[in-house]
């Protein structure tokens, strides 16, 4: 187990490296320029200087090795540095944004909070409804109840979020009134009025993407569920005189919930990149809408950033994910 | 597939006597199209989808009001009978820019699906069937499985759309960028279940009879591997048309999609999303549609797996 736990981590760093090296040429091939917005009054060599200052001046690959540099070892030492007290990254440049010429990681760690508060959130609860529906819709499989919850589940699969948040918005935000329709980042929780505001505004996207993830984790533990009420365990469960509370929701239940768990470990990656839509509908400013910003202003040293990150959170919920699987199910074993 | 007498032993059935047929032979979509037909939700979807193709294709030819045509005096319009679905800001009429929408979303979802299928069944069977190809094939696909595919589609379309846009024309040029990019990143899944498919069926006695007998290689892959991976693809391509609408319509409402004046329903949607204080309808019309043709496509979709794997049928 711990050697393919390494194995797998040591695998998933050319991965990464591969994928960097993929976003860097993309946005070295676009024609992009970052200096487009620079008054034409300027003149051409002081253009040129303002490039190198960029740091555009130099090859591609001598750039991706440099940004390569500042992203696995002046940041961390940065982190380690403030954490620590020590000053191991003096004079090291770190990575920095073209728009707002401040480092990359500064702005990003402002933007966290609100993403993981908002999508954290809404995954959660999407679990914690999926999960019950998908137990009652497998137990009384062709009920009522599950017919309901399979439409309901294909319903919320198949809507796009921008159009279920943009008509929960006309019909609680601008009908009834009932809960803002922007999300305010600028809101503080001091007291329980301000903390009831925070829930009102958080109401809406979060119901948006909860609903979202519940119908995609409600399927699979349906199907997950059906997979194993049909084995000979149970039947041998109900025959030994077990209540049926405890052969469903001890042996069953366990032993469903292993492919689901790996299911949830690898949606979440996707669920941050979902949320870029749902950011955008309800303008959150998280990292999604710090992306689209970064896209449309040529920020180059940003977008490479982030998408890497994005990338970085795939890769680590994979790993992730095998592991888990590896561990509560005592059936796989990796050798 | 190709041995109906080993399935019908393995479901426990007397089998036929082959020298005394009762019935004339069936063939195998006959099959599938009689239990897709029990599906109920997959016949309704079914229906829906075709009058959604129906109205984006044939209703420009009956309600000829060009989508592009402005009437300023007749702006923001409620329902009428002379825009029975209204006019926008500019007083366009919303019933012809909405099949003219249609037309281009539908579009976007039909190329970019058969881009993944295509590359996707490709890469797909020379893995399952070429064991040389096997390990490297698997990596790319794990590569870009563990790419970040939205911010990477929103680069793509930023960065390529106005050199693209210079050299074929602004529409022409973001319907192929939309398209490939669609396509080239979400042919993964497809690999991976016809690889799955193409090793099981490796194993299988016909192969090993057709390969007995000198087939060629390529008669092999496209007589005896392609027929037996088609329902697996067939059951990816909706989900496929699925995706690739909501994908497209993401990036229009992101204001990465097609240019203004060039219509789709994620365009119109995002085009509405700044009056539907005052006009919510013209923001509810185009989402409705995607979300229709969406559901009717995941429908679809589920009805064709259940008919064609009886296995799994009603999960």
């Amino acid at each position: 187990m711990l050697t393919f736990a390494l194995r797998r981590l040591l695998l998933a760093i050319p991965t990464l490296i591969f994928i960097s090296l993929v976003i860097f040429l993309l946005l070295e091939a676009s024609p992009g320029d970052p200096l487009a917005d620079v008054p034409l009054t300027v003149p051409p060599e002081v253009k040129e200087r303002m490039r190198e200052a960029l740091g555009l001046g130099e090859p591609w690959h001598i750039r991706y090795a440099l940004w390569l540099k500042q992203f696995f070892w002046v940041e961390p030492l940065h982190w380690f540095d403030q954490i620590f007290g020590t000053s191991f990254s003096q004079g090291m440049q770190r990575v920095i944004s073209f728009q707002s010429r401040s480092p990359v990681f500064d702005v990003i760690a402002e933007r966290v909070p609100q993403t993981l508060t908002v999508v954290g959130m809404s995954y959660l609860i999407g679990v914690l409804i999926a999960i019950p529906i998908g137990i009652i819709s497998a137990y009384r499989q062709y009920s009522w109840f599950d017919q309901i919850g399979t439409f309901i589940s294909m319903v919320g699969f198949s809507l796009p979020t921008f159009f279920t948040g943009v008509v929960l918005i006309i019909i609680f935000g601008i009908k009834l009134q009932w809960f803002p329709s922007i999300y305010d980042t600028t809101h503080r929780v001091t007291d329980w009025d301000s903390f009831v505001q925070q829930i009102r505004q958080m109401v809406m996207p979060v119901t948006v993407l909860a609903l979202y993830n519940a119908a995609q984790i409600s399927r699979f533990m349906r199907a997950s569920m059906l997979d194993n009420l049909r084995q000979d365990y149970v039947r041998t469960a109900r025959a030994k005189g077990l209540a049926e509370r405890v052969v469903v929701l001890k042996h069953v239940l366990r032993n469903s919930l292993i492919p689901v768990v790996t299911v949830i470990a690898l949606g979440l990656p996707a669920v941050f990149g979902g949320a870029i839509v749902t950011e955008q509908v309800f303008k959150v400013n998280g990292l999604g809408q710090l992306l689209i910003l970064a896209i449309h202003g040529n920020d180059i040293p940003m977008v490479m950033t982030l998408t890497f990150i994005f990338a970085i959170l795939i890769v680590g919920f994979t790993l992730i994910a095998d592991l888990l699987y590896g561990i509560l199910d005592p059936r796989i074993r990796y050798e | 597939m190709n041995d109906p007498l080993s399935a019908a032993n393995a479901a426990g059935l007397p089998s036929e006597l082959p020298d005394e047929p009762t019935t004339p032979p069936r063939s195998q979509w006959r099959d599938i199209w009689r239990q897709f037909r029990n599906h109920h939700g997959a016949m309704i979807a079914l229906v829906l989808f075709v009058s959604i193709l129906l109205f984006v294709l044939i209703g420009p030819l009956l309600w000829t009001i060009e989508p592009t045509y402005v009437d300023i005096r007749a702006r923001n319009q409620g329902f009428s009978w002379a825009h029975p679905l209204g006019t926008d800001q500019l007083g366009r009429d919303m019933l012809a820019r909405l099949m003219a929408g249609g037309r281009v979303s539908l579009a976007v979802g039909l190329t970019a699906m058969s881009i993944a299928l295509t590359l996707g069944s490709l890469i797909g069977i020379l893995s399952g069937y070429f064991r040389g190809l096997d390990a490297p094939l698997m990596r790319l696909t794990e590569l870009f499985l563990a790419l970040p595919l939205l911010p990477l589609l929103l680069l793509m379309v930023t960065l390529f759309r106005e050199p693209l846009g210079k050299a074929l024309g602004p529409a022409g040029g973001i319907f192929l960028l939309i398209v490939s990019a669609i396509g080239v990143t979400s042919w993964m899944q497809t690999a991976r279940i016809v690889r799955g498919e193409v090793l099981g069926l490796k194993e299988r006695e016909f192969m090993l009879a057709a390969k007995s007998i000198g087939t060629p290689i390529h008669r092999m892959v496209l007589r005896h591997v392609l027929p037996n991976v088609l329902s697996p693809i067939m059951v990816a391509a909706t989900l496929g048309i699925a995706t690739a609408i909501i994908t497209e319509s993401a990036l229009s409402f992101l204001g990465l999609g097609f240019p203004p004046d060039f219509p789709t329903w994620g365009r119109l949607l995002y085009d509405a999303v700044d009056q539907m204080q005052q006009f919510p309808w013209r923001v509810v019309l185009p989402g409705l549609c995607i979300s229709l043709t969406v559901l009717s496509v995941n429908y679809i979709g589920d009805g064709l797996r259940d008919a064609m794997d009886p296995r799994i049928r009603g999960r």
